[in-house]
């Protein structure tokens, strides 16, 4: 029965697909800092930030406001979904250099 | 050190938390440390493949693989977790009746284990590979800080350790006829937590887009951030800002495991409770 619910969710989620977003913002991280960091968004419609590393060690983007966490590898690059966001502020940074690898998502 | 410390120390409480629900969960049943030392141990093997090919595993599935994995292991997790709780309902009730071999027992009792094993591997897997990029970024940069970091990494590793033996024990000092029913309900919320944040991997990874704007907020109350906040998020999947379908995936988690417990064993009398008590 449990076997049967996971196979029926995971063909339901195969056959929604993913949704896309139009445009990505390009972010770059380099001696553990994001640029740019401060990133505008528009409010209530999903966005996608490209996000290349271009250092030697992998970096987890993370943000609890977000609600992301998000590992990219040394020397590599991801795409960082953001949801539908209600006007405001949403900090984030580098959880294994959290010291300097810190930003905003700004959504008006 | 100390920023290595806090990271190293959240990870490993995150699994230990988890860990130590297992073996409260599982008291009494035989050669219950080989197969949650085997969890453990495949765990970390797991946390370093897993680190190792961070890279290879995200560019999977048009980038989504990172999130389609972590999805995938959760939901394996609430899977067994929910084995597990339907196991012991059925099993109370046969011990009650002593109709069992002590040899069916054992083979029973090993299911419910590989079940846990599972569970425990997954934890370990999933946040030790976090702990291995962090700790291999730290000596890949090299420099005079590195020893001090990896000091602060292995500080952080007792001090998780020992939280999570204390909150083993604390379980253990629950009377033993009430043990399993509190696990029971450990169990049912770690996993409906689980649940919930499958369905979060699933929505970062482009999928499920709908009900997502968050419900409410009480980060004034108890923040994501803090620490409390964190191990009550590994514990029950607390929140600060659940989405709809979060809140969906976490209820209809809680439903399916009470009923299909229910089904295997509809509660009759309450001396079901005693006879749980572990044979030890």
């Amino acid at each position: 029965m449990i076997k049967n619910a996971l196979i029926a969710g995971t063909a339901l989620i195969l056959l929604v697909g993913p949704a896309w977003a139009d445009s990505s913002i390009p972010v770059t991280l380099k001696d553990h800092r994001f640029t740019p960091s401060t990133i505008h968004v528009k409010a209530g419609v999903p966005s996608m930030i490209a996000l290349t590393n271009n250092d030697d060690a992998a970096e987890e983007f993370d943000s609890t406001s977000l609600k992301i966490e998000k590992v990219v590898a040394g020397h590599s690059s991801g795409n960082v979904r953001l949801r539908p966001l209600e006007p405001g502020r949403y900090p984030f940074m580098g959880e294994y250099h959290s010291e300097t690898a810190q930003g905003v998502v700004i959504a008006e | 050190m100390l920023s290595s410390l806090i990271i190293v120390f959240r990870e490993v409480i995150e699994a230990g938390l988890i860990v130590g629900i297992v073996l409260a969960a599982t008291q009494g049943v035989p050669r219950r440390s080989f197969w949650v030392s085997v969890g453990i141990a495949s765990g970390v093997v797991g946390a370093c493949l897993v680190a190792a090919f961070a890279g290879e595993l995200a560019s999977l599935f048009q980038g989504n693989g990172q999130e389609l994995f972590n999805a995938s292991v959760l939901l394996l997790a609430v899977a067994m977790l929910t084995w597990h709780n339907v196991w012991m309902a059925g099993h109370g009730r046969e011990m009650a009746r002593e109709m069992r071999s002590m040899g069916a027992e054992v083979s029973a009792g090993r299911r419910t284990l590989t079940a846990m094993a599972i569970v425990v591997g997954v934890a370990v897997l999933r946040e030790g590979s976090e702990v291995v990029l962090f700790l291999y970024g730290i000596a890949a940069q090299g420099g005079t800080t590195t020893a001090a970091m990896l000091t602060g990494g292995a500080l952080g590793l007792a001090a998780g350790a020992a939280v999570s033996a204390l909150m083993y024990f604390g379980l253990l000092s629950i009377p033993a006829h009430r043990l399993f029913s509190v696990t029971g309900w450990l169990i049912t919320l770690l996993a409906a937590g689980m649940a919930s944040q499958a369905v979060l991997f699933l929505q970062n990874a482009g999928y499920l887009q709908f009900g997502m704007m968050p419900l409410w907020d009480t980060s004034w109350l108890l923040s994501d951030d803090s620490i409390a906040g964190r191990l009550l998020h590994t514990l029950i999947g607390y929140t600060d800002q659940p989405d709809g379908l979060q809140l969906a995936a976490y209820l209809f988690a809680i439903a399916a495991i009470v009923a299909l417990m229910r089904v295997i064993n509809p509660p009759r009398r309450p001396v079901a409770a005693v006879v749980a008590s572990p044979a030890e």
